[in-house]
């Protein structure tokens, strides 16, 4: 099908074509044609955000919780700016999202025109790849490629910048197929290498599988395959805190989530393992700890999409280039045509041993009639929330890892959460691009004070569009994550690292046209989350939980997986030097 | 791609041919990467050697298909056996690459340069000059009464030879293109 149209139907065309039902976008001189073309349709529902950073966190909040890629809409210069800690997050997590900008007329390019940026050149290391086009007659074609490269192999932000002439002028519009693109990442893993990796799963004695973002990424079949996999060889399973919900935490093998403030269990299991399968994870440094005390005695497998990830930081001994989905689909096939075999005998003093770390009872903590604590905060969402068709967004700090600790996932692209670049101001804006995608979930961002003042400015969207979003803050007057680094690093000088000057929360919300709650009384709780839940509009839960609580366990910069702190009683001199530089 | 004599076979997809130990010696290592030859190509090459830490020794490019727009980015590059395996993969990462060589795996190759030498001298230096230019086989492009333009091409370290000869016989300027390589054989 080719068509004459303007630039600026392109996109519309484009965005129709490609199936998408929303845009998050703010208006500016630059993208005024492309804007009059919105105006004048109404299959695409643009959401006015409040900043450009919200914009791109909500198409990742959008493209997480529904698989399907966000898409934003900005102009240039500043609004393209605004979209960078968004796109650098959304590269980092590897989600695709689709960013147009709007650019000065091709013929003042160069010139620092108003509003001019060089927004390719700003974008390239933030971006999986992007896009600067000149002539109309070639914006259908970068567009829909756009589309092929964010979605495809490991999926990514890109970035298509558009001059306001090319939005103007006429041009033909194609849709190119996606087999004509010369970007074709491939899916089928190699058959030896997972036989292999089958062998060596018939015969360890101490297995485990570590799963992470990739298996949500390569789709709901992937989970499926995942839980039939690990179910019927009864090999645990961890996952990273990109991954939770890919594997159901009410599952019998469920370790719950690895890593720096990951469970006991989990952690001294890989560190234990004899046969380490990681799938879909990239053995990231909150994963690790100090590499060369890296699960010192294990085989190594690795299924990756994307070959940069496999031997980057930790040598592997069985890599499969491949998609999640694909793979595991033929071990799987591979695994039962060799007849299901498992090191039944073994797997019975391994679960044993896991039973034993088990009852460290890691997440245990001392409860307090009078403060609320931030654990019991999150325990409490969980039980009163869990029974809702349930989404939650997270801000970054402790807040989020307690999230990650007594929030439970039963289903992949539930749990939306800025993992790689720990994006203060995520949250919020994530909210409102799933509550987009589910109007009628339970969407619950979990914040922490610091965290949600900075994308606070989104309460006026949640409030245009009458989102139901709730935003449960955790609020201790304190950079929590911070606060507790100085403590164990900087001998507690808390440096810059509490929150003056807050607002009352409860009319901040109001001023807005939101509901405000406060409560401070564990004996009020559950009461209060009960009127946040059913309360049908956007909610500022003010939860004013302990000042200086830590959050255990913690395995310690430049320290393995075994030597994890459990409590306060632990902390004593657990960092030295070498350890101090790490982040 | 025949028409570019690039052997079949790329070792962009690193992940099944890492040699087998993590080993701390740096190794030189020369790339050919073929890319789209499209706006900002380059500045996304060198922007992944500059914010990932990786060296570049030297670098060319050039059109090497006109009709398929596709230029040959030659780089030579310096790391661990780990280092040079990431930089491939990473390389092969950017949309617009299409291929990814390394020429020191794949090899032999053959590698050279071209370089142009002012210098400037008079009297027994200049004819010893003219002598050693004689000898690796260097011509002579331009010439004054008291400097000679040399042109030469070869292997780097023949280049860096002739420049440590030049220096004390009145070498003024030196430019070098970098390093083209291709295998040999077919």
């Amino acid at each position: 099908m080719t068509r004459e149209m303007t630039g600026a139907d392109m996109v519309i065309q484009t965005l129709k074509d490609q199936g998408v039902d929303t845009v998050f976008g703010y208006p500016g001189g630059a993208v005024l044609p492309i804007y009059d073309a919105i105006f004048q349709q109404n299959d695409i529902q643009h959401i006015l955000v409040r900043h450009e950073q919200g914009a791109v966190h909500a198409a990742e909040g959008y493209a997480r919780s529904t698989g399907k890629p966000g898409v934003v809409l900005v102009t240039s210069g500043p609004g393209a700016t605004n979209a960078v800690t968004g796109l650098t997050d959304a590269l980092l997590d590897s989600i695709p999202i689709i960013v147009l900008t709007g650019q000065v007329p091709t013929f003042m390019i160069g010139s620092d025109a108003f509003q001019e940026a060089d927004t390719v050149g700003i974008t390239r290391p933030c971006t999986k790849h992007n896009w600067l086009v000149k002539d109309t007659d070639e914006l259908s074609g970068v567009l829909h490629e756009a589309f092929h490269v964010a979605t495809s192999g490991r999926p990514g932000p890109v970035l298509v910048d558009i001059p306001k002439d090319v939005q103007f002028a006429t041009g033909t519009y194609t849709i190119p197929k996606p087999s004509a693109s010369h970007y074709q990442p491939p899916v089928k893993g190699d058959l030896e290498s997972i036989t292999e990796l089958v062998a060596a799963l018939e015969k360890a004695e101490r297995p485990v599988f570590y799963t992470g973002g990739g298996v949500i990424n390569s789709g709901p079949a992937a989970s499926q395959l995942l839980r039939e996999l690990v179910d019927a060889t009864g090999i645990p399973i961890t996952s990273t805190l990109m991954g939770l919900g890919a594997y159901p935490a009410s599952g019998k093998h469920w370790l719950g989530m690895l890593g720096m403030h990951g469970l006991y269990e989990a952690n001294m299991a890989m560190h234990g393992c004899d046969l380490m399968i990681n799938i879909g994870a990239r053995f990231d440094d909150r994963i690790t700890g100090v590499l060369s005390s890296f699960s010192p005695n294990s085989t190594k497998a690795h299924i990756d999409i994307d070959p940069s990830s496999i031997n980057k930081v930790i040598r592997v001994d069985i890599p499969i280039v491949g998609d999640v989905g694909h793979v595991l689909e033929d071990m799987l096939k591979i695994w039962k045509s060799r007849g299901r075999k498992t090191n039944a005998e073994a797997l019975v003093s391994w679960t044993r041993q896991i039973n034993e770390w088990r009852k460290v009872d890691c997440l245990k903590f001392a409860d307090d009639k009078k403060v609320i604590k931030p654990q019991y905060a999150l325990s409490r969402l969980e039980a009163l929330t869990k029974k809702y068709d349930r989404y939650i967004t997270t801000e970054v700090g402790q807040h989020q890892m307690w999230a990650a600790q007594f929030l439970n996932f039963e289903d992949p692209n539930r749990w939306m959460t800025s993992g790689g670049l720990g994006t203060m101001g995520y949250g919020f804006p994530a909210s409102i691009g799933v509550q987009m995608a589910h109007p009628d979930a339970l969407v619950v961002n979990v914040a922490g004070e610091a965290s949600w003042l900075m994308n606070m400015q989104e309460l006026g969207t949640a409030a245009q569009y009458k989102l139901p979003v709730k935003q449960f803050i955790l609020n201790n007057e304190r950079l929590g994550m911070v606060r507790q680094w100085q403590e164990l690093l900087h001998g507690s000088r808390y440096s810059q690292s509490w929150s003056e000057a807050l607002p009352d929360f409860v009319k901040l919300a109001e001023a807005f046209g939101a509901k405000g709650i406060i409560c401070s009384d564990p004996a009020d709780l559950d009461d209060a989350i009960m009127e946040m839940i059913e309360h049908d509009g956007p909610v500022v839960f003010d939860c004013l939980v302990t000042k200086h609580e830590n959050c255990f366990p913690m395995i310690p910069s430049g320290k393995a997986h075994n030597e994890m702190l459990l409590g306060e009683a632990d902390t004593e001199g657990a960092i030295q030097a070498g350890g101090a530089v790490l982040v | 791609m025949s028409a570019l004599h690039i052997k079949k076979g790329s070792t962009r997809h690193s992940a099944y041919n890492l040699r087998p130990t993590f080993s701390d010696v740096q190794e030189r290592h020369t790339l050919a990467v073929l890319v789209e030859n499209e706006p900002g190509v380059l500045a996304r090459v060198i922007g992944l050697f500059s914010g990932r830490g990786y060296n570049i020794e030297s670098l060319t490019v050039a059109e090497v298909d006109h009709t398929g727009h596709l230029s040959r980015i030659t780089i030579v590059t310096k790391g661990t056996p780990q280092v040079i395996e990431q930089i491939k993969a990473q390389l092969g990462r950017i949309i617009p690459v299409h291929d990814v060589h390394d020429l020191t795996v794949e090899g032999p190759a053959v590698e050279r340069e071209l370089a142009i030498f002012k210098v400037a001298g008079e009297g027994d230096k200049r004819v010893e000059a003219l002598r050693l230019a004689d000898i690796f086989r260097a011509n002579v492009v331009d010439s004054t009464l008291n400097s000679f333009i040399f042109e030469i091409t070869g292997a780097p370290d023949k280049i860096d030879a002739f420049a440590d000869l030049m220096r004390p016989l009145g070498l003024v300027e030196v430019a070098r293109t970098g390093v083209a390589a291709l295998l040999r054989g077919d």
